[in-house]
């Protein structure tokens, strides 16, 4: 079975209707925890031995947050700074991360046709998100696309338990499937299960 | 018949203590047992105490005086404002409509209509004794019915004034009384300059109360005796009563209004609990003389005629009371606890009939039937309201929940802070800042008037005593915040709240280790040592000065923090064995060493960022 870390970073939650109803449907469920990082370290202090002794115990790590100016709000960028240094996550070496999967959660309010080439953010979703891939990779993880909520302004409640039922799935059948498997196919995470499942939009 | 004080008063407890646990066991109300306590030692039972019942019971009136002050003292006159046109609307209707048909009954029995008009008047006034404490007990006091009734009664009372008045117009003969009530000193005056000195002292009772007793108040408090302020507080009571009597008011009119004026104040709680015992146990004292003092001798001679009046006048009153429930739009269940509640003859009715007799617009045999009549209609009350709520309420009408809702807002917070210096103040104003409103209490009377002034609601008193905790609202709050900078008061504080409150979160502030280990031992885990913070701030501002980035060393701060409080935790359960707590603090010491160390060296990332790792840059560098 493959453990699931979410590290969640919104400094807003009780606002975010996304990201609650993202999260709310999986607290309890086996095999995947949850850290409210701005919950945790309020004050950014992040207990780095914490983390990394969580990092050990997960085969899947997930950023989840949604996107400000086209990247993670600062929390996730402290955390990655802090936790991910040299002689421990990354240098020759050193292999504690190595082999495990990682993967952006987003939840933007632009829709998926905004981030193109010809659209209104001029740059894909991918190509935003190269830093996080590099990051992974440089720790020897597997980078995953992200799997998005886009569009979320316009999102109605029942497209939003669409994709709140289709992440929740889609998590259960990552904990239970082979990682090796090619899962780079699509520009989004969400294409490959729904095909995996021979499933479409909402 | 005995005499002294001690047998008195021995017979008088032992009574009580008989009789109030039996009735209030039985859901009658302690009311009913204080009075059957009275008939028991009285002169036709076991004959302890004989008429003599008659002066106990102008003593115990006292009891009815103070009992007033304290429900002024839980109005606030907006409050009392708001409630003016229940008081003159439902009042003048019970009070005419029960005088004219309780007087129109008594002429078919062949009363003159003098006596049969001074009698209904008489009757139609209920006991505030009787119905106040019932409420009380019952915890209805907030709801339509308790409102209505208090309503109604404070208008009963005020009423008795003009009563008196115009009762000896009635009389047949125009004879001077020499008045057994010439207990106010302007009798001889002309009726205006009464009425101005009636003005006069109303206007002095509430000026007093806010230009001279607070500050007077503010004194006594600063002397930190607690015994002087219990003194203050019943001196103004006494005061206001003795001025009443003077103008030839009502002394328990006279307090209700001086409590009104002090409900506003920061001593509202601390008078509260310094005169309720006073109160309870005078007004006990007072039913115990009402029931001596009823007549057996005369109901065993005329039983049927003394029943069936007894019967007849509270239907009569509460027909008349649904009406005026009706009338203004009580619902059925309130209106049947309403109506029930003020059915009998109350305590005035004594006096008034004693006046009537007096003036001789009464015969001798008709006022004794009355008085009797009274006594046994206030004895009936208990009775009724208990097989009202018991056996009438639950089939008909829905119970109204009482409306603690409404009223919690006014001054019941989720948050209570007890002790309000530098320390409560800054929390204070914090939740403020955030939309959390606090019940504060302090028990430094300059500083209450200050924060007060600076529109804080804060309360005088000292929190650790039981009665205030509860009128601050520990029964409703979720969090109190024990800001004391006194240990031992805190001891005490926290004592109580876990016996009475185990509930309430507590969160306490406590000077330093030693004292946050106490608290742990209490069992409390939300402890705050009230110097901690501010050191460390003031520790990383020296590494600022000293050269310091302001980030690292903030971090560094923050870890030190964190470390002390699990430190804290830790060493605690161990502190006991003398031993134990060597080898734990040395051992808290290295690993806090060790802690700060791997700060500073092993692990650079936490004060300087990955990518700025030294080793990286070697590595880079080659």
């Amino acid at each position: 079975m493959n453990r699931i870390l979410i590290l969640f970073a919104h400094p807003r939650y009780e606002k975010s209707r996304i990201n609650r109803s993202l999260l709310e449907q999986l607290t309890g469920s086996q095999g995947i925890t949850i850290e409210d990082l701005y919950e945790l370290y309020p004050d950014f202090n992040i207990d780095v031995d914490r983390e990394k002794s969580l990092l050990m115990d997960h085969d899947i790590i997930i950023w989840q947050h949604p996107l400000y100016m086209y990247s993670a709000p600062a929390m996730i960028k402290q955390w990655i700074d802090m936790v991910l240094d040299f002689g421990w996550a990354h240098g020759a070496g050193v292999d504690n991360l190595k082999g495990k999967v990682a993967f952006n959660t987003i939840t933007a309010g632009g829709t998926r046709e905004s981030y193109d080439r010809d659209g209104f953010n001029r740059y894909t979703m991918q190509e935003f998100l190269y830093p996080f891939e590099q990051t992974a990779r440089l720790c020897k993880m597997n980078y995953l696309p992200p799997f998005a909520v886009q569009g979320t302004y316009r999102l109605s409640d029942a497209e939003l338990s669409w994709y709140a039922a289709l992440y929740k799935t889609m998590l259960e059948f990552l904990s239970h499937c082979d990682l090796q498997e090619d899962m780079h196919k699509h520009p989004y995470l969400n294409d490959w299960f729904l095909e995996k499942q021979g499933r479409k939009g909402p | 018949m005995t005499a002294g004080f001690i047998p008195q008063a021995l017979v008088y407890l032992t009574a009580a203590i008989v009789c109030v646990p039996i009735t209030k066991r039985l859901g009658m109300g302690s009311v009913l047992g204080y009075l059957l306590a009275g008939m028991l030692i009285g002169p036709y039972f076991l004959g302890f105490v004989g008429m003599e019942g008659q002066d106990i019971m102008h003593f115990a009136e006292f009891g009815v005086v103070m009992m007033l002050f304290l429900i002024g003292l839980e109005l606030e006159p907006s409050h009392f404002w708001g409630m003016r046109s229940r008081i003159l609307g439902m009042g003048s209707v019970q009070v005419s409509a029960t005088t004219l048909l309780a007087g129109a009954g008594l002429m078919l029995l062949g009363f003159s209509w003098q006596a049969a008009l001074a009698s209904g008047l008489a009757i139609a006034m209920s006991s505030t004794a009787i119905v106040l404490q019932s409420m009380k007990e019952k915890g209805l006091g907030d709801t339509n019915a308790g409102k209505s009734s208090f309503s109604v009664l404070l208008f009963q009372d005020i009423s008795v004034i003009p009563v008196l008045a115009f009762l000896p117009l009635l009389a047949a003969t125009t004879i001077q009384i020499k008045s057994g009530h010439s207990m106010h000193m302007l009798e001889g005056l002309p009726g205006w300059l009464q009425a101005v000195a009636v003005l006069g002292a109303v206007s002095f009772v509430v000026l007093a109360g806010r230009f001279i007793i607070v500050p007077f108040l503010r004194l006594m408090a600063g002397t930190n005796l607690r015994e002087l302020l219990t003194a203050a507080a019943l001196l103004i009571i006494i005061a206001t009563a003795g001025l009443m009597q003077i103008v030839g008011l009502s002394p328990a009119l006279g307090t209700f209004l001086a409590g009104v004026v002090l409900a506003n104040s920061e001593f509202r709680h601390e008078l509260e609990s310094d005169i309720e015992p006073f109160k309870g146990l005078l007004l006990g004292l007072f039913f115990i003389a009402v029931g001596a003092s009823i007549n057996f001798r005369l109901i065993m001679d005329l039983p049927f005629q003394i029943l069936s009046l007894v019967f007849l006048i509270i239907i009569l009153k509460t027909i008349v009371l649904i009406a005026t429930g009706r009338f203004f739009k009580l619902s059925f269940d309130q209106n049947l606890i309403f109506a029930i509640a003020l059915s009998q003859v109350g305590e005035f009715a004594f006096v008034l009939f004693a006046f009537i007799h007096q003036l001789g617009i009464l015969s001798p045999h008709w006022a004794d039937i009355m008085m009797v009549v009274t006594a046994l209609s206030m004895t009936v009350t208990p009775f009724l309201l208990f097989i009202n709520e018991h056996f009438i309420l639950p089939h008909f009408g829905t119970l109204e929940t009482l409306e603690i809702q409404a009223d919690a807002i006014d001054v019941q917070h989720p948050v209570i802070i007890a002790g309000f210096g530098d320390f409560g103040s800054t929390i204070g104003r914090f939740l403020r800042a955030n939309g959390i409103e606090a019940t504060i209490l302090d028990n430094d009377s300059d500083r209450v008037d200050l924060l007060r002034k600076m529109g804080f609601k804060v309360f005088y008193g000292d929190a650790t005593r039981f009665d205030i905790l509860k009128s601050a609202g520990a029964g409703d709050a979720k969090i109190l915040i024990a800001a004391i900078s006194d240990p031992s008061t805190h001891h005490e504080l926290i004592d109580r709240l876990q016996k009475h409150y185990p509930n309430l979160k507590l969160m306490v502030r406590v000077k330093d280790r030693a004292e946050a280990y106490d608290m742990i031992d209490l069992g409390l885990s939300d402890v705050y040592r009230e110097s901690l913070d501010t050191s460390i701030r003031l520790g990383v501002d020296v590494l600022v000065k000293l050269g310091r980035r302001r980030y690292s060393a903030t971090r560094a701060g923050h870890m030190f923090l964190k470390n002390d409080e699990a430190a804290l935790l830790k060493l605690a359960p161990h502190r006991h064995d003398e031993r134990s707590y060597i080898f734990n603090a040395r051992e808290q010491i290295r690993l806090q060493e060790q802690l700060l160390a791997d700060d500073r060296n092993a692990n650079p990332a936490l004060n300087d960022h990955a990518w700025e790792n030294d080793r990286y840059k070697e590595e880079q560098g080659k």
